[in-house]
């Protein structure tokens, strides 16, 4: 009779380790609070970005929710006309490029390119740059086309926070 | 290439009668005017129709071979000869966002040429026929496709009456980042809204100016004094296709 009793104490105790298991695992991750793919080794933006001129949102959020940003900015600009820089791709591309051995802007193709490390790791296959510049268009093609009074080519300031600063840098490098 | 043999709306007529009176309203003296340079909308405004957008194009100043208008494009925009990526195409299934034409009247053998390209019509056919909306008229009167939208299947170009708009039929390569371009998308004009947006003016129009025939004047259809309102008054200008009643953004003079 004892041991049916004590056999029923331990069955109870093992079952309520197991519920609170669980409990005290996300406790710990709270704690940590870990990125997606924290575990993957991304291409870190080369120029243009420091611990002072940082992403246009925390790291977290730009990770989980930059397609939400982009598409947002998307319909924005096409319909309405709207072009500020923060949410750009354009800006992201211009901020995020990276640059091979040779010095040369690695195409999406590449597994280096900012987006494409991601990408391929998550098998995401996405189709923005079929149409969009997958690198910073060069600053000999912007002084070619400055003629016009458009920001991608002149030197006015931007709306966008992060424009000037890489307009700077875009113009002066090479 | 027709003309209206419709009689001249009164409405119309009234227009014009008025339109000479008008036009010295904001002179103060002989080819001086008082005008305000158009203020760039800020960036985070969205277009309204306060503004809507049109080229006036004085064939008579054309330049018979000059094709300065539609190399600015090509440049500007990333297709023809600025971009090889189409080379499997044949010529006619290539980009072609503005092209030259010339007409000849058989009965004077005067010759005209005129450049050619969407003429970012008030009611525009390809908006009416397009089935997923990605055909779409900007506030601002601006046409264009939403290329995010656009399923390629090209009722559009069946219904444009000036046969403004392409298709991509092949993957392409180094495109510009603002004037996106993709295989199974159809394209024309944009008018620039890269440059109009931040106050600058169509590639093809500084181009005819750069050259020196100032055959093409932009501007803003909506505000009396802007130098195109001032010229349309003045010396009239012509729709093409006029009978399909399009009310377009483009205005031709001299044909």
């Amino acid at each position: 009779m004892s041991q049916a009793k004590l056999l029923r104490h331990l069955f109870a105790l093992m079952i309520s380790t197991l519920l609170l298991l669980p409990l005290a695992t996300t406790a710990d991750e709270g704690e940590k609070e870990s990125l997606p793919f924290s575990d993957l080794i991304m291409t870190e933006p080369t120029q243009r970005y420091s611990d002072e001129t940082k992403c246009v949102a925390p790291e977290s959020e730009m990770r989980r929710n930059h397609m939400e940003y982009i598409l947002h900015q998307r319909d924005e600009t096409v319909h309405k006309g709207i072009r500020t820089r923060q949410f750009s791709l354009e800006e992201c591309i211009n901020c995020h490029a990276v640059k091979d051995d040779k010095g040369e802007y690695v195409r999406v193709e590449d597994e280096r390119h900012f987006c494409a490390t991601c990408h391929t790791y998550a098998s995401v296959n996405i189709d923005c740059f079929q149409c969009h510049a997958d690198v910073p268009v060069r600053s000999s093609k912007m002084h070619k086309l400055q003629s016009g009074l458009s920001p991608h080519h002149s030197n006015e300031p931007f709306a966008g926070k992060l424009a000037s600063e890489t307009l700077q840098l875009l113009t002066t490098e090479d | 290439m027709s003309e209206t043999s419709k009689p001249m709306d009164p409405s119309r007529r009234q227009f014009m009668t008025k339109a000479g009176g008008a036009a010295g309203a904001a002179a103060i003296a002989p080819g001086v005017f008082l005008t305000t340079p158009a203020q760039a909308r800020p960036a985070d405004q969205p277009v309204s129709s306060d503004k809507r957008w049109g080229i006036l194009v004085d064939a008579n100043k054309c330049g018979t071979g000059c094709n300065a208008c539609v190399s600015a494009c090509e440049e500007e925009n990333g297709w023809g000869s600025a971009n090889p990526s189409e080379d499997d195409s044949s010529a006619e299934q290539q980009a072609k966002w503005i092209r030259k034409v010339t007409i000849k009247d058989k009965a004077t053998q005067h010759v005209t040429t005129l450049p050619m390209m969407c003429q970012h019509c008030e009611t525009a056919p390809c908006v009416d026929v397009c089935p997923t909306g990605a055909s779409f008229k900007r506030e601002d009167g601006i046409v264009l496709v939403d290329k995010h939208i656009c399923i390629g299947c090209r009722y559009c170009m069946m219904a444009c009456p000036y046969k403004a708009r392409s298709f991509i039929h092949e993957d392409l390569k180094d495109q510009l980042p603002w004037a996106p371009r993709g295989k199974g998308t159809v394209e024309s004009c944009t008018l620039c809204v890269h440059r109009v947006d931040e106050g600058g003016t169509p590639a093809c129009v500084e181009a005819c100016n750069a050259e020196t025939h100032q055959a093409m004047f932009f501007g803003d259809l909506h505000d009396e004094n802007s130098e195109i309102s001032r010229e349309l008054e003045q010396h009239g200008g012509k729709e093409i296709r006029a009978d399909l009643g399009l009310n377009t953004g483009v205005r031709y003079r001299g044909i």
